[in-house]
């Protein structure tokens, strides 16, 4: 794959693009309430209409409630979910990764311990365990999320500060007085930043695989709200009767995720063309 | 060899002493942990009964050291819901699990290493195309989701094989499928880079210019050089897998570990998730020591070298 | 270019190129070059780095890399044309009837696998049968204790062994032509003395041709009968290498030549240097490639390519000017 804008990294862009307009204004496309039941309407399939509330474009789910509109607003979650918690651990580890590559020493062989220590714990248990401490609600699964990805942009970012931290200009810098602060500021983050977005990029996908996967464990986004996880733990129970309550959702997931991944491996080759799609 | 075992060893204590104090800490970001494991409506006084018992009025550092000192025996603790050692139930259970990490695997490297080995060897055509459209579906589907589909499929439409439960070699096949997805990206991936890798270094032409066919260079030296990265990956995919099967074991009623951590977070028996935690973790870095070690006996750089 | 200057004997030649161009995606980076080496020959092809040395060097194993496709000629092992041959029967030929050696001798050996059980591979003996021989074979390349030695890693041996054991391996089926490309470069002084002495050793001993690839004119001197100087693609100049380093017919050689730093020199003068950098593929041009840098060339040498005619000395110029190069 090239760096170049090919028409397959367009429609890939494309297809976020509609991801994210139609996550910011799901409230306003969508056409019913999310959470209303219509108890009488339950269960119907996908392009079902009554005459008194109208149109179910993708059906209705177990009680009754329009699964159009909840995969809109499960887009919301999905896409709140993802950034806030990139942008947690994107901060935290890049810090981290800075504070390890200019110092190195101990303070490398700390954080760098600290990083094997977090990896050691699959984030998935990690998760289960903090829910099980703190109890599951959003400001948890932010919190759990961002508690558990940062090493990954540490590790990133130690190794490109460790790189760059070496290099006569960034010394020249120091002797000619700058302060560390302003030097990894100025001169050592613009040039990580390629590599970090990239792990941001991946990372991004796999929150949002994260959220709908502890949701669809109950330890995520809270019912009645939905998520992509949520309606399809709910779909299960009727995949006999009801396919579209997990087909619909997943559909939505997997193109997300698929399109984030497609364009990780597209940066990745734009950033460090040597390394191919890692 | 001896000074890079004995490093890796002490490494690896250093990790495990880490996670170990890790969830120690994160079970009492709470404040209470007493909270946590009395069951609903008990009275005060049952309630200072409880932590008396358990030990947590005691002073944080003295608490560390008797958690520390009994899981050094192998301890995990009591369950207060079931009545029995936690270690009896998790163990109970790992055999279900290491089945299906097992299947996983099967299908994770049955088919992530040729897939890898072939995408990187016939670059550029259609069947690595293929492999990768392949390789991208399995590292962007939800284990859950694939997982319903293959029982709405498979078990509902055709009804081939069983839903859910264990019944059998059957009821194996689907979540093995589900799980180790993921996994076989990862592995393909892994492999087609350090394939690839390799293919471009001297020995390669080196080799065919005494007249081996490409084949006989993938399977005689590239194979092997290119094994070193991928067995360092599988032992991170592995610890990956045990993760992973968390979900999968829910999605298909499989009565394995990560079930029993779920089915005992909603009965408030935190014992056991913290068994469970603790018990993929000391497996996840045992892993990764296994890894070291194996690099270490087919690297000759490592095996002989000083 | 149909003038093939073949050597001297009227035998049959180890390896004759005839025409050969070779290209990347449609422009020739090789083009039209052609040479023969007579069995027992050193015959060294010399230039700067991408001038296509290598690549003409991996022809004649058919070993290009991907995404270089031999576009004309016929490269001819003992007479036979392998340039259609499928790659079945080529493959049978490398190893057995042509070889190669590399620049970097320990990169050129799989870490992993003993030296003595890559020796043996290209043998095609068994296991049992071949110890004997690979032991012989490493004795004959100059490695002391070969019974020690043919079980060691390459990273255990230094890098004038390796290059000694890829010598071995090279050379233990019995091939007519080794091709040996920079096979000194990586190496320290002493030992490219050492691996050179081999090599013209084997040469006589055992009457194999080999084509030496080098950008040292040093290295030329030491050990080739004949030397081809390449530039950009394109043979400027071959023949002895006597009658070529006693008087140069083509300013490029001469200029070569006029570089190498020697120990005679005045302290501190001034290395001699080729004003310029070489074209590259894409600005090739209809004229003499080295007109731009060439202090004789005039309206002619821009517009039109000469071809290689043969000097007094008894060896070939591609210059318009070759009678005034001194």
């Amino acid at each position: 794959m090239s760096g170049r804008l090919t028409p397959g990294i367009a429609a890939i862009l494309g297809l976020l693009a509609i991801y994210l307009l139609a996550a910011i204004f799901a409230p306003w496309i969508a056409p019913h309430d999310p959470l209303r039941q219509v108890l009488l309407l339950r269960l119907r399939p996908p392009l079902t209409s009554s005459p008194a509330a109208g149109l179910f474009l993708l059906g209705t789910d177990d009680v009754g409630r329009d699964l159009f509109s909840r995969v809109l607003e499960g887009a919301r979650a999905s896409l709140i979910v993802g950034a806030l918690s990139v942008s947690v651990s994107l901060l935290s580890g890049t810090i981290f990764g800075l504070l390890a590559g200019w110092f190195r020493g101990w303070t490398a062989v700390f954080i760098l311990r600290v990083v094997d220590i977090v990896l050691s714990v699959p984030a998935i248990l990690l998760a289960v365990l903090t829910v099980a401490v703190l109890g599951p609600s959003f400001t948890n699964l932010i919190l759990v999320l961002g508690l558990t990805r940062w090493p990954r942009y540490t590790r990133v970012a130690y190794a490109q500060t460790l790189q760059i931290a070496t290099l006569p200009y960034i010394r020249a810098a120091e002797m000619a007085g700058a302060r560390a602060p302003r030097i990894l500021l100025r001169h050592v983050l613009p040039n990580i930043a390629g590599p970090l977005m990239v792990v941001a990029t991946t990372e991004f996908g796999l929150m949002i695989l994260f959220e709908a996967g502890l949701s669809f464990l109950g330890l995520g986004i809270q019912p009645p709200s939905p998520s992509w996880g949520s309606i399809m733990s709910e779909g299960q129970n009727y995949v006999a009767r009801a396919w579209w309550m997990t087909v619909f959702p997943g559909i939505c997931l997997f193109g997300v995720v698929l399109c984030v991944n497609l364009l990780g491996d597209w940066l990745r080759d734009r950033v460090d063309p040597r390394a191919q799609s890692r | 060899m001896l000074n890079h075992i004995a490093g890796r060893i002490l490494q690896a204590v250093v990790t495990t002493f880490g996670v170990l104090t890790l969830v120690f800490f994160l079970m009492r970001l709470s404040g209470d942990p007493t909270l946590l494991l009395v069951p609903q409506g008990a009275s005060a006084q049952q309630i200072a009964e409880l932590r008396h018992e358990l030990g947590f009025d005691q002073p944080l550092i003295v608490q560390y050291g008797v958690y520390l000192e009994q899981l050094a025996h192998g301890d995990l603790g009591e369950s207060l819901v079931q009545r029995m050692p936690v270690s009896t139930i998790i163990a109970a259970r790992i055999p279900y699990t290491l089945e299906l990490a097992g299947g996983a695997l099967l299908v994770a490297i049955g088919i992530g290493i040729p897939a890898g080995i072939a995408m990187a060897v016939w670059r550029g055509g259609a069947l690595e195309r293929g492999l990768a459209a392949l390789v991208l579906a399995g590292q962007s589907m939800p284990t859950f989701w694939s997982g319903i589909l293959m029982i709405l499929f498979f078990g509902v439409v055709l009804g081939w094989l069983p839903t859910s439960g264990v019944e059998g070699v059957a009821s194996l096949i689907m979540p093995s499928v589900a799980l180790g997805a993921l996994t076989m990206a990862g592995f393909a991936r892994m492999t087609r880079i350090a394939v690839l890798d390799e293919l471009g270094r001297d020995y390669v032409a080196a080799a065919r210019a005494r007249g081996l066919s490409l084949g006989a260079v993938v399977a005689r030296h590239v194979a092997r050089n290119a094994a070193i990265p991928v067995v360092t990956v599988a032992a991170l995919e592995i610890g990956n897998l045990l993760a992973g099967a968390v979900i999968v074991e829910t999605v298909f009623a499989w009565p394995g570990i990560g079930q029993l951590a779920i089915q005992s977070l909603a009965a408030r028996d935190f014992l056991v998730v913290q068994g469970v935690v603790l018990f993929v973790s000391l497996v996840f870095i045992a892993m990764n020591l296994l890894a070291d070690l194996i690099y270490a006996v087919i690297d000759p750089r490592i095996r002989v070298g000083a | 270019m149909t003038s093939v200057p073949m050597s001297g004997s009227a035998i049959t030649p180890a390896l004759a190129v005839d025409d050969l161009t070779l290209a990347i995606g449609g422009v020739s980076v090789v083009d039209a070059v052609g040479f023969s080496i007579a069995p027992g020959e050193v015959m060294a092809l010399v230039g700067e780095s991408g001038c296509g040395k290598s690549l003409t060097a991996q022809a004649m194993l058919r070993l290009l890399p991907r995404q270089v496709k031999q576009a004309a000629g016929r490269v001819l092992l003992g007479g036979e044309d392998i340039t259609a041959l499928p790659e079945r029967r080529m493959r049978r030929l490398r190893g057995r009837r042509i070889s190669m050696i590399f620049q970097e001798p320990q990169a050129a050996l799989d870490p992993l696998s003993p030296v003595g059980a890559q020796v043996r591979e290209a043998s095609g003996l068994a296991r049992a049968a071949s110890r004997d021989a690979v032991r012989r074979m490493l004795a004959e390349v100059g490695i002391a204790d070969p019974e020690r030695r043919i079980d060691q890693y390459p990273f255990e041996l230094s890098g004038g062994m390796c290059q000694r054991v890829m010598i071995a391996s090279a050379l233990i089926g019995g091939p007519a032509v080794l091709v040996a490309d920079e096979p000194t470069t990586a190496l320290d002084v002493t030992i490219q003395a050492q691996i050179l002495d081999l090599l013209r050793r084997l040469a006589a001993e055992r009457g194999t041709a080999i084509l030496l690839i080098t950008h040292d004119m040093g290295v030329v001197a030491d050990i080739a009968e004949r030397v081809a100087v390449m530039y950009a693609g394109r043979i400027a100049e071959i023949g002895t290498t006597e009658a070529v380093f006693a008087a140069p017919r083509h300013p490029y050689t001469s200029l070569l030549l006029a570089a190498i730093p020697r120990l005679s020199d005045a302290p501190k003068s001034r290395l001699a240097v080729i004003e310029g950098s070489v074209p590259t593929p894409p600005e090739y041009g209809v004229g003499c490639r080295f007109a731009g840098r060439c202090p004789l060339a005039d309206a002619r040498c821009v517009a039109e390519q000469p071809p290689l005619r043969a000097m007094e000395g008894g060896h070939l110029s591609a210059c318009w000017h070759a009678e005034r190069v001194a």
